[in-house]
């Protein structure tokens, strides 16, 4: 980048053959051939001036300006494909409903009722005092659990997991009982099931499953 | 004969066509074989010349070559499967059915790619074992050591993308299992489970992302990689061969 660099700049085979007469002004009498000054940065100014010419001045304002250019290049388009990301969280999602009616609290005996296992991934579960819904996901991996009724529990297929009646885990890898979508009586008298609003007892805190909304007293 | 063939070979040289594409003669000097590797564009990341005793089976056991070319027998596989192939939630299934029992020779491409995607994984670990083992990964071999561990990852990758594809029980159970694992990540989990299957559940936005890592993304990648993995093996001085080898005693 220094400027004493010009001094050494070779001149071209051509140049100096045709100006051989002038000597070691060679250099400068075929850039003088050309009429004005030749274009910044083509090789007809780095004959004229030498390589030390070409460009700007490497100067230390000029260092900073540089440095300033290409800091707010990156980050701009840094800046931009960072909000270029949200392109792939869609803002539509085609899912199912997370909000259904079940049929009225009189519908559902003793026990686990698994009929909306296919449609809706729950369970029905009542007891003797209240009635909830068990969020039909494992919660080791995230597998839908069978209800074998002839064992009275809920068995994993994918890693083993195994859970009683209520969905409290007693074997396997799972790590926790399964959680409880929330219920409400809507005023038709259905049991409302929100399943994006789920009630867990997670492994050595609280239980949230008497939570207000977790469960129906019957 | 055999001079025939010669002979109709030297003409075929010596053709203008010929010459406009190869633009040079017979590789028959050191110089000119050396020209012909450097002028062509498939070849000129090759080496131009090999220690023999790199060329022994024991020194490699061809394991880069043979996953480089179960990598082939993938990529034209999987193009022609791509032929019969929607990836959507009804049809995703039925014509990997209809790839089994309907499309001529579908069967045959169908267990050719799992096959071959079943050995590549093999292949790819076993080449990784036999280089870390033979100290592979010591300067001047470090980058490409980091190269071949992301291609690696690529395969997995390749792997698991291409699992969830045929849309079947395993498929939807195995990647509803696989992504829930990523989303036990501290902090972003979920978020990156969300990005990868486009949505809370495995559905029809999984299977399309799915697919396009699986068919585009990731081949092009791994190809990529490739390039600069053969490339760098010759850059860093070839095979590393054990010091066993190098008296020529095994």
């Amino acid at each position: 980048m220094a400027a004493p660099e010009s001094e050494t700049v070779k001149p071209k085979p051509e140049a100096t053959k045709s100006t051989a007469a002038d000597g070691g002004n060679a250099n400068k009498a075929d850039a003088t051939k050309y009429v004005g000054t030749p274009a910044v940065g083509t090789s007809k100014a780095a004959a004229a001036g030498g390589l030390g010419t070409v460009g700007p001045e490497p100067s230390a304002a000029n260092e900073r300006r540089r440095r300033l250019v290409w800091c707010s290049v990156t980050a701009f388009l840094g800046a931009w494909v960072i909000a270029f990301l949200r392109f792939f969280l869609s803002r539509t999602l085609f899912e199912p409903p997370t909000i259904f009616k079940i049929g009225y609290p009189s519908d559902y005996a003793l026990g686990v009722d698994s009929k909306f296992q296919q449609r809706y991934r729950i369970w029905v579960d009542r007891t003797p005092d209240r009635i909830f819904v068990i969020y039909a996901r494992c919660t080791h991996l995230g597998c839908t659990p069978d209800w074998k009724a002839s064992e009275n529990k809920f068995k994993c297929p994918c890693h083993g997991s195994g859970y009683d009646s209520e969905g409290i885990n007693f074997e396997g890898p799972a790590p926790r009982p399964m959680d409880r979508a929330n219920v409400q009586l809507a005023p038709d008298g259905q049991i409302i099931v929100d399943t994006s609003r789920l009630f867990s007892w997670p492994k050595g805190q609280p239980s949230r499953f008497n939570d207000p909304g977790s469960y129906l007293p019957v | 004969m055999a001079s025939c063939f010669q002979s109709a070979l030297h003409n075929l040289r010596e053709t203008k066509v010929w010459k406009s594409v190869f633009r040079r003669g017979p590789a028959n000097t050191n110089r000119t074989r050396s020209l012909a590797i450097f002028g062509n564009l498939f070849l000129h990341w090759m080496p131009v010349k090999v220690r023999e005793k790199s060329l022994r089976v024991r020194a490699s056991y061809y394991l880069g070559s043979i996953s480089f070319i179960l990598f082939i027998v993938l990529f034209v596989t999987g193009i022609l499967l791509m032929f019969y192939y929607h990836p959507a939630a009804p049809n995703a299934y039925r014509d990997m059915k209809d790839l089994q029992f309907v499309v001529a020779n579908g069967v045959f491409l169908r267990n050719l790619h799992r096959l071959a995607a079943h050995l590549m994984v093999f292949a790819v670990f076993w080449h990784m074992f036999h280089v870390f083992y033979r100290g592979g990964y010591k300067p001047p071999h470090e980058f490409n050591w980091v190269v071949g561990v992301v291609l690696l990852l690529l395969t997995l990758f390749l792997s698991y993308t291409g699992y969830l594809l045929p849309w079947d029980q395993l498929a939807f159970w195995a990647v509803t299992v696989g992504t829930n694992i990523i989303s036990a990540m501290p902090f972003i989990g979920h978020k990156v489970r969300f990005l990868l299957l486009g949505g809370n559940i495995v559905g029809e936005n999984a299977l399309l992302r799915f697919y396009v890592l699986h068919v585009v993304i990731l081949p092009l990648a791994a190809f990529v990689l490739i390039g600069i993995h053969f490339w760098r093996v010759q850059k860093d001085g070839g095979l590393t061969v054990k010091p066993k080898d190098e008296d020529g005693k095994e």
